[in-house]
């Protein structure tokens, strides 16, 4: 964008060049009473965007469920707020960067991590814990990517993991969950999700509504450069063309060290009672945080840009307003005692300028040098945009036929040699190489890291009575294949998956976060799956009393006329009483029995059997094919299992819990026994099923557990009262293999070592292959 | 006894070792500002992990320069306890209060996992409640944490028993096999020669409860407090 932009005569064309549609530029002029300048063009097309506006998701973000007795704040501020117990609130959201993640990986995943963390210390908490979840293209060649595919998705792999890592290590907050998935379909748009934790006093709670007329408005942060102009508008939300590199210089710089620094200054400043209140400077920048503020408190605010600390010279209304540089905030401060606020920002080298005033009667003011260079009214700007009920169409129905399916051959496959591909896999391999890439134990809560237990658990020590704290435990989960076969039964999935990942870690779920990633919304089929998935979250969440307080919606997610799955990122949050009886994933003893916990009912059908199994990890590592449906969903008997598993953990029953998911059976044992060193594991199946099924099927509703023998009579009659479907397969051994046998004869019998080395090493030789 | 934590900007560790000291050991501590000089009469100095300043430049170069570490030279040359830790060992090379300089991991990416490390010497403030041999399991993250310095220097550490800790495997038999960072000589901490000032790139604050897995740490805060204990006995 060329700098004398203030002079330029603002045309129907232009307005399209910013993304503004005919009928939203004659709303625009009725707003007004007159045409805008190019500075309230710009203002408007940013807080018109998909990306900032939510305008063709929120007709149906509408049905989510948002309330419930621990919400404290739902959506609609910068993060969702539950009430965890003692006073203590714990704020949590989770967002997308996927579009500058593929133009600039590390730079779009540090903002990204970046963005999220000022979400949740904006709200006056101070952050705690980040997972991500990621989705690249295919890392090894093979029939969907070719080997520059593949090398290319490796590098946009790389660079988003330095870039998660860097921020969350040198903010000081760790990364401690997530998850890492791979699909031909993200090899053009990568989904990097991060989501961040804190935790604050419940009368702590910062809002952002300007309140108080005649209060300062107090710029402080980072100085506002030329970068990230439009990067909610022309990166996130538009789709994909060849020429999508040329968007680099829309991409943000992220710089943690400052975000540091604001962090402990915010907190600090909030701490003086003079900070009434306070917003973030995200996406569409100084625009989006005046307008909001001012819309939220149903005030005016009036701002001089010349007084905005500015890294270049030069700089248009139109510049500042709409720049995305990083690590700034706006807050309102109560007249008088801006000193006091002024004064924190000082002690840890932060500009910190007041910049306005906020105003009666709802207009927002923006001068330069005194001169008015937009005059908008706040509230209509940022609460009556425009809302598209866009058109739906299902896509024309597969035309699929059994042949389609995957193909039980017992007497032509090899068990073990298909199990060791199938850990080798990148999806299901471990993670630890880019896991230890992360600082997973700064602050000193850190109770179960990465891939320990199914859920990410930190201990409150905020909480601590009598020697016992609260644990706070998070999954995110989200199934992108299965989503495209069937974008309702997909997204119930996630929400059953990340509850259960927090029940098996000990935790009580309790509230739920949001990021939804789909294609063009122009589409009607994309809305279609938009729409479907909206109606299985809201089924799903209300069965397993999970309310959504907040999240994101990501659109546009497609190159060149192609998008990826509908990929539904659920992040759920639990509670543990008592931190220290988390569960883990590692068998503990040698004679620990394993139970099969199972909340739901076996498939009886082959037919049925064959076409669930054709959407598993498995069928696509080992055959090729995806296809068919997701396993049939049966939410009460997640929701059971979940109760149980809770009861379990509260009772101290357990010894390690697991939830069956990707890979099946097979691999969640496989899993418990490599984390924990030098145990191994004999069971026998009595699957109706065959033996790939009874195997590596994924059906929902199950975990493994491992008991005391002692305790077993209890947890057996624990189960029984929950209605869980408790089986005895075996026994936790002292010999380091992996047995299991299936009516009689032995299906899996490997030396663990054996299988650990595919396991552990799999994804760093990818990786780090020349 | 008071131990002081410095808070340079970009300090993260902080809270971590103060939580340590004052609510583990139950020992006085507080929080020394940057900007000050007055130590307010701590008589034990750490500084913590982090990316002090950004660690725009290189390590610790920047904080070398901040008006504290003017004190805690002071405090160090008049016989005063000084820990650095990770970034604060990255500090403590940078002013000159120890030999070497801390070189870019020999993977060049950040690493954080539980290492192990053996305790060399148990002659000094910082492990004297230690065995000789004991090996400790003790979190690392950091990029920069491939200990290096002049042959010579090397030769004058080992010399002078001025390595306290080296890398080394779970059950200690193989010392290079467990150099996460490539580290020369596999050197996870060392001391001056008059041993009151030492640094170490792992995190011994992290491991002071079994719940986060290893308690391991808890040995050098304990000679630390042994250490002043003694000292105050001795003055008294």
């Amino acid at each position: 964008m060329a700098t004398a932009l203030t002079e330029i005569k603002v045309t129907p064309e232009i307005a399209a060049e910013h993304g503004v549609t005919a009928e939203e530029y004659s709303h625009i002029q009725k707003i007004l009473g007159r045409d805008p300048n190019i500075t309230e063009l710009g203002i408007f097309s940013v807080m018109w965007s998909e990306h900032c506006s939510y305008k063709s998701s929120k007709v149906h973000l509408k049905r989510l469920p948002t309330r419930g007795k621990l919400v404290v704040q739902g959506p609609g501020e910068n993060a969702g707020v539950v009430d965890i117990g003692d006073g203590l609130v714990a704020a949590f959201k989770i967002e997308s960067h996927n579009h500058p993640s593929y133009v600039e990986p590390f730079q779009g995943a540090t903002t990204g991590v970046g963005g999220i963390l000022r979400d949740i210390f904006t709200m006056g908490a101070r952050p705690i814990a980040v997972l991500d979840s990621l989705r690249f293209g295919e890392i090894t060649s093979n029939k969907n990517a070719t080997p520059e595919d593949a090398a290319k998705n490796r590098r946009i792999l790389d660079g988003v993991i330095r870039g998660v890592g860097h921020y969350g290590n040198c903010f000081g907050v760790p990364t401690v969950g997530g998850e890492v998935g791979f699909e031909p379909c993200y090899s053009q748009n990568p989904l990097v999700n991060a989501l961040a934790l804190g935790i604050a006093r419940k009368e702590e709670i910062f809002l952002a509504k300007a309140k108080g007329i005649g209060n300062p408005v107090i710029y402080v942060g980072a100085k506002t450069g030329r970068d990230g102009i439009h990067g909610a508008s022309l990166l996130a939300s538009a789709e994909f063309t060849e020429e999508s590199q040329q968007k680099r210089p829309n991409v943000q710089v992220g710089d943690p060290f400052m975000e540091k620094l604001l962090l402990e200054a915010c907190l600090e400043a909030m701490q003086t009672g003079a900070v009434v209140a306070i917003q973030d400077m995200g996406a569409a920048g100084l625009t989006c945080s005046t307008m909001e503020m001012a819309s939220r408190g149903g005030t005016g605010i009036e701002i001089d840009l010349a007084k905005v600390p500015q890294r270049e010279t030069g700089m248009t209304p139109y510049e500042i307003m709409l720049s995305e540089s990083q690590e700034r905030m706006l807050l309102v401060a109560e007249k008088g005692r801006e000193r006091e606020v002024l004064d924190v920002f000082k002690k840890w080298g932060l500009d910190a300028v007041v910049v306005g005033t906020v105003t009666e009667g709802g207009l927002a003011v923006i001068k330069n040098h005194g001169a008015v260079a937009a005059q908008i009214p706040a509230h209509p700007l940022a609460e009556e945009g425009p809302v598209y009920n866009r058109p739906l169409a299902a896509p024309a129905p597969r035309v699929e036929s059994e042949k389609d399916w995957f193909h039980f051959v017992p007497e032509k496959t090899n068990l073990t040699e298909n199990f060791r591909k199938l850990l080798a896999s990148p999806a299901i391999a471990s993670k630890r190489w880019i896991t230890e890439q992360y600082d997973t134990s700064v602050r000193t809560n850190t109770l179960a890291g990465p891939g320990a237990s199914d859920a990410a658990v930190v201990r409150i020590k905020e909480s601590e009575k009598n020697g016992i704290m609260r644990g706070l435990a998070l999954a995110t989960d989200g199934n992108g294949r299965w989503c495209q076969l069937n974008p309702k039964v997909g997204a119930m999935h996630a929400v059953a998956e990340a509850a259960r990942n927090v029940a098996a870690s000990g935790a009580r779920p309790i509230a739920a976060t949001n990021c939804l990633n789909f294609g063009s919304p122009e589409k009607p089929e994309v809305m279609w799956q938009f729409s479907q998935a909206i109606d299985g979250l809201s089924e799903a969440c209300n069965a397993l009393g999970t309310p959504v307080t907040g999240g994101n919606v990501s659109f546009y997610n497609e190159t060149l006329g192609k998008s990826i799955y509908p990929t539904p990122i659920i992040g759920i949050l639990g509670i543990l009483d008592d931190a220290s009886k988390a569960l883990k994933v590692a068998f503990r003893n040698a004679g620990d029995v394993i139970l099969l916990l199972d909340g739901g009912k076996g498939v009886s059908s082959e037919q049925r059997l064959s076409q669930e199994f054709s959407s598993s990890e498995y069928s696509k590592t080992i055959s090729g094919i995806v296809a068919g449906e997701p396993p049939a969903i049966d939410l009460t008997a997640e929701k059971r299992l979940i109760d149980c598993l809770g009861a379990l953990a509260s009772a101290g029953a357990v010894q390690s819990a697991h939830d069956i998911s990707d890979g099946g059976l097979a691999v969640t044992l496989a899993e418990s026994c490599f984390a924990a060193n030098g145990l191994g594991a004999s069971v026998a199946l009595s699957e109706n099923a065959p033996d790939e099924y009874a195997l590596f099927g994924e059906r929902g509703a199950r975990c493994i557990i491992s008991v005391a023998p002692a305790n077993l009579a209890a947890v057996l009659a624990t189960a029984r009262q929950y209605g869980v479907g408790a089986r005895e397969l075996g026994k936790v051994t002292r010999d380091a293999v992996l047995r299991i046998e299936i009516q009689g004869h032995a299906a899996i019998d490997s030396p663990l070592d054996d299988l650990r080395d595919v396991w552990a090493n799999s994804l760093e030789r990818t990786l780090t292959a020349r | 006894m008071k131990f002081g934590v410095v808070v340079f900007p970009g300090s993260n560790c902080d809270h971590d070792a103060f939580y340590a000291i004052g609510n583990i050991l139950h020992k006085p501590v507080e929080f020394i500002w940057h900007q000050s000089q007055d130590l307010a009469n701590c008589d034990a100095v750490i500084l913590p992990g982090g990316f002090s300043y950004g660690d725009y430049l290189r390590t610790g170069a920047i904080a070398r320069f901040s008006p504290v570490m003017k004190s805690v030279e002071k405090f160090a040359k008049s016989g005063g306890m000084v820990l650095g830790i990770c970034n604060g060992f990255q500090t403590l090379c940078e002013a000159g209060l120890l030999p070497g300089a801390m070189m870019r991991n020999s993977g060049l990416r950040f690493i954080c996992r539980h290492v192990h490390i053996r305790v060399e010497q148990t002659d000094t403030p910082f492990t004297n409640a230690a065995r000789k041999g004991q090996i400790l399991k003790i979190p690392i993250a950091h990029s920069d944490g491939c200990y290096t310095a002049e042959e010579a220097d090397i030769a004058e550490l080992e010399k002078n028993k001025q390595i306290l800790f080296r890398y080394t495997t779970p059950d200690g038999s193989n010392d290079s096999a467990g150099n996460p960072n490539g580290s020369m000589h596999n050197i996870a901490g060392i001391c001056n020669r008059e041993r009151n000032v030492a640094g170490l790139m792992p995190h011994p604050e992290r491991a002071m409860e079994s719940a986060l897995d290893s308690a391991d740490g808890l040995v050098i805060f304990k000679s630390m407090v042994e250490a002043l204990v003694g000292a105050a006995k001795a003055t008294a």
